[in-house]
């Protein structure tokens, strides 16, 4: 009983890995582009909740919902004026304005909101649960894990039910003949960094309900987001979910086994599936 | 005034130049036809005019306006619409969600719509659900065409649609061009099969190394002459 509660809290764990990773997998399937700032744009996101819940009082939900929005400008921007024009053929270029938007990001926030570390105040649903089976559930993993279904679902209608998922596809197969049927690549980047800023915003209200955080906690947090959509196999959102329960799985079953192996087995069960499988476990077809 | 017109249109890939000064014009309603070898500078020629490369804005006028600057997606949005070499379907997307493509973010209104386009090419309807990449070479070029018929262009700039398809399909293929003209459409038919090229066009240019050596109309052109302009024969 106790393993199975252990699995199942590492799966819900892995519901927050695939809501980190979710917007950085969209972006890497539609423009190749390795944001090495997403974590910190989350950490960013967590702070302008914190900011809004402690200027206007509200909860960290509804202070959300005003900080998506301003979210989905900054991405739209940022991809606008600052990603588009480094990306390219070379790879290069854009890691490396990703990770200085990075360490551009950890010291603003250094600057402006100190190195002390922060939490959004979740209320009651921080400790409560509900019996499930036998099974002691927090509230909030389970919000988590049913969020990022959510956004895995929802991004996937996107993708596959509208024109505008029609032109991300199109435009990642192949940007000039995209442009030759009147699809501007350059704004279907900027529409696809936005969407993906609007997760971030999501991702960054379980970030700072479960636990603390300060400026320097996105680089770690990128690693997790990374490692699940790497293993979950490039650009497929469900194998991100996939990748994100694998990771969350080995965390908790090796930190029940020894508390000071929870990070070293996420790590490690992420090269045993890239050994046994380089690609992933859903890679894409066509690339 | 022509429907398009390049003026001493030129073109640059890096240090290398391919086209020298190009003067071409089509009238509303014509067909015409650009042959030349390989490597003459056809493609180049199509990438300008549809804003794949850009150029100074008056060396490509559209509708009395300079185009050359634009970008390929306002050329499109103009009424310009191209038909790229080697087909290039887009293999995330099934053949209808391809077509669909050539209608993305506006209303168009017209001849063309899936109905029409399935009318023109009954196999695509059998296999709209299907990938583009699984279909035979002659239905992808089916695709492609289709793909920048739905914008319902005014000028469409056809890019070798016979290259690498049997003699049978290619005949299937301009078989339907006779259709597309009849429903408004004003064609660029670049080919390297010449007689192909001669049966739909009302003139013809010829092209060699970036520079126009022959131009005109279909039925005065003499075999010799063309076998000249395109070889660069004694007459070239
Ligand atoms: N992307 C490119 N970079 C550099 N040079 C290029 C590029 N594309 C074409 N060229 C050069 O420009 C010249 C014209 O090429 P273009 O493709 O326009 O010829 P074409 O007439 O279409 O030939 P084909 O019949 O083979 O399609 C050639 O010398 C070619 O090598
Ligand atoms: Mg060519």
């Amino acid at each position: 009983m106790i393993w199975i509660d252990t699995i199942i809290q590492g799966v819900l764990l892995g519901g927050l890995y695939a809501l980190f990773a979710a917007g950085l997998s969209l972006v890497f399937g539609i423009m190749r582009l390795v944001n090495l700032a997403h974590g910190d744009l989350i950490v960013f996101a967590a702070y302008l909740i914190l900011l809004l819940v402690s200027l206007l009082g509200l909860s960290p939900f509804l202070a959300a919902i005003i900080a998506a929005p301003i979210m989905f400008c900054v991405g739209w921007a940022l991809q606008r004026h600052v990603l588009n024009r480094v990306l390219g053929p070379d790879i290069l270029p854009p890691l490396l304005v990703t990770f200085g938007l990075s360490v551009v990001l950890q010291n603003a926030l250094l600057e402006v909101f100190s190195a002390d570390s922060q939490r959004l105040p979740a209320g009651e649903i921080a400790t409560a649960s509900v019996q499930m089976g036998g099974l002691n559930l927090g509230v909030l993993p389970l919000l988590t894990f049913a969020s990022a279904i959510l956004v895995i679902v929802g991004l996937n209608q996107l993708f596959y039910r509208t024109e505008l998922g029609r032109a991300f596809r199109a435009t990642s197969d192949d940007a000039v003949t995209a442009g030759l049927m009147g699809i501007r690549p350059d704004r279907i980047f900027a529409t696809a960094t936005a969407i993906a800023m609007l997760v971030v915003t999501l991702a960054a209200i379980y970030l700072g309900m479960r636990a603390n955080f300060d400026p320097n906690i996105g680089p770690a947090r990128l690693i997790y987001a990374f490692e699940a959509v790497i293993i979950g196999g490039l650009g497929s959102l469900w194998g991100t979910l996939v990748g994100g329960i694998i990771i969350g799985v080995a965390q908790t079953v090796g930190a029940a086994i020894n508390p000071e192996w929870q990070i070293l087995a996420g790590h490690l069960a992420f090269l045993l599936v890239l050994l046994i499988k380089p690609r992933g476990l859903f890679p894409r077809a066509v690339d | 005034m022509s429907l398009l017109e390049t003026h001493s249109l030129t073109a640059h890939y890096g240090d290398f130049q391919a086209l020298f000064g190009m003067d071409i014009h089509l009238d509303e309603g014509e067909t015409v036809a650009i042959i030349g070898a390989n490597g003459a500078g056809k493609s180049t020629l199509m990438r300008s005019i549809s804003g794949v490369l850009t150029n100074g804005p008056d060396q490509v006028r559209f509708d009395g306006q300079p185009i050359g600057g634009l970008a390929a997606d306002e050329i499109m949005a103009r009424g310009v619409a191209m038909v790229p070499e080697g087909r290039r379907l887009f293999p995330s997307l099934s053949v209808e969600e391809n077509l669909l493509i050539g209608t993305y973010g506006r209303k168009v209104q017209g001849h063309w719509s899936l109905q029409t386009i399935y009318d023109l090419f009954p196999i695509l309807k059998e296999r709209r659900n299907h990938p583009g990449a699984a279909l035979s070479g002659g239905q992808q070029q089916m695709v492609a065409i289709g793909r920048a018929l739905m914008s319902n262009p005014r000028v469409l700039l056809c890019d070798e649609i016979s290259l690498g398809l049997a003699p049978v399909i290619i005949k299937d293929i301009y078989d339907a061009v006779p259709r597309i003209q009849e429903a408004g459409a004003s064609l660029i038919v670049v080919e390297q099969d010449i007689s192909q090229a001669m049966k739909v066009a009302d003139r013809v240019y010829c092209m060699m190394e970036g520079r126009v050596t022959l131009e005109g109309t279909a039925d005065t052109l003499s075999r010799e002459a063309i076998h000249d302009a395109y070889f660069g024969g004694a007459a070239a």
